[in-house]
């Protein structure tokens, strides 16, 4: 069972039908079972009933996530693949000693995928969907897999299986879901 | 609310109103039937719909030019701030990455919340969420092959959707009509206070094109 962690600003809000629904919505239609969970109500006992995390992504206003980073050191000593998309990769970041940066960015871009992963493939090109405004440093250890080290659109820890990236893989490129719910 | 009269703005309202207050729907008239932002037929009689619903509707007009267009949906929302202090924009849109990122750009801009409650729903589960939720629409528009003119003025039906779904593997059309493929107009809905009856209508149709443009309506209690 996969979980996704909703990140929007309180529980139920009227944004996790825009965030967290297409994300369960493809992935239940892919065969996946999936549950969702608010960040506030996350413990690192409930975890135990997961295989795979996917921290979902927040509306361009919503950042009451990064103020409350401490809820999610659970991610440090965590074995399960985990998943960060836009507020979800931001928070990766942070656990893992990057910074929280603005890099605003609305609407389709060219991403260059530059090396192979589980996650992506093969390195080539993509269109995503950017809805942002801030972005990410790339952590010590980390893996740039998508972007420059100016404009980080991917990465992965390199070790363990946990990866983020900062474009909205339910518009256009929701293979990337599929794939790292294959992992 | 960005408010069209059509079912994605009037369920993206219902959804924002099940969540938040809603202060003021937004209607965009605009003169260019082709236009890319806002959905034409019938949205005159937004007015109505507001009044069957309880909310205040702020009509603004548009010439529906590509990016002038914009501009008149920036100074709708800015009017709609300074009148009803409104917080957030909510949008109807669905796939449309060209509509939503522009709204999205335009909130940004004015320091505005963006929600957009149907982003990259299941087309098929919606329209049957619909009927399931009580709303009653019909197809105000069509602008696509293979659709002919029975369509206009139907009410959505279980065994409409069930030929949109068959349309939509024969021809890849877009179920929901986000595509342009066809328009609707709804006449009730549980957000609706009273229910919105036609009296008098007009078709109009030629080669896969048509509009159903209603004349005459009236509010019936419920």
């Amino acid at each position: 069972m996969i979980l996704l962690v909703d990140l929007c600003y309180e529980k139920n809000s009227l944004s996790h039908y825009e965030f967290v629904h297409p994300i369960a919505s493809h992935l239940n239609s892919s065969g996946f079972v999936c549950r969702i969970t608010h960040f506030t109500d996350v413990t690192r006992d409930a975890l135990d009933l997961y295989d795979k995390i996917i921290l979902c992504g927040t509306a361009l206003k919503d950042n009451y996530y990064a103020e409350r980073l401490e809820l999610f050191s659970w991610m440090k000593d965590c074995d399960k693949p985990v998943f960060g998309i836009c507020a979800g990769m931001q928070i990766i970041s942070a656990v893992f000693g990057g910074k929280i940066v603005p890099q605003p960015s609305i609407g389709l871009e060219r991403i260059k995928i530059i090396r192979d992963s589980p996650l992506f493939g093969e390195p080539r090109e993509i269109e995503g969907y950017h809805l942002h405004n801030f972005g990410v440093t790339l952590p010590e250890d980390f893996l740039l897999l998508a972007g420059n080290r100016g404009v980080v659109e991917a990465f992965w820890h390199g070790v363990r299986p946990i990866f983020g990236i900062i474009f909205h893989p339910e518009v256009r490129n929701r293979w990337i879901l599929a794939r790292f719910a294959n992992l | 609310m960005l408010f069209s009269g059509g079912k994605d703005s009037v369920f993206a309202c219902h959804r924002a109103m099940e969540k938040n207050e809603v202060a003021c729907l937004i209607t965009l008239v605009s003169e260019n039937e082709d236009s890319y932002m806002f959905h034409t037929p019938n949205v005159r009689c937004t007015d109505l719909q507001a009044k069957a619903m309880g909310l205040p509707l702020l009509s603004w007009p548009t010439c529906g030019e590509k990016e002038e267009e914009l501009q008149d949906l920036e100074a709708a929302i800015v009017e709609a701030r300074e009148r009803y202090c409104i917080q957030g924009v909510v949008t109807g849109a669905i796939e449309s990455v060209y509509q939503a990122a522009r709204v999205q750009k335009i909130c940004r801009s004015l320091d505005l919340w963006c929600f957009n409650p149907l982003w990259q729903i299941d087309q098929m589960e919606y329209l049957r969420l619909l009927l399931s939720e009580g709303f009653r629409v019909i197809i105000s528009g069509v602008f696509a092959c293979p659709f002919d003119s029975s369509w206009l003025g139907a009410e959505l039906t279980n065994d409409r959707i069930e030929e949109l779904a068959t349309l939509q593997k024969k021809y890849q059309i877009n179920p929901s009509g986000e595509g342009g493929e066809l328009e609707t107009f709804v006449l009730d809905g549980p957000l609706f206070k009273k229910r919105i009856e036609i009296l008098k209508a007009s078709k109009s149709y030629d080669s896969y094109r048509g509009r159903f443009d209603i004349k005459e309506m009236r509010l019936v209690e419920k």
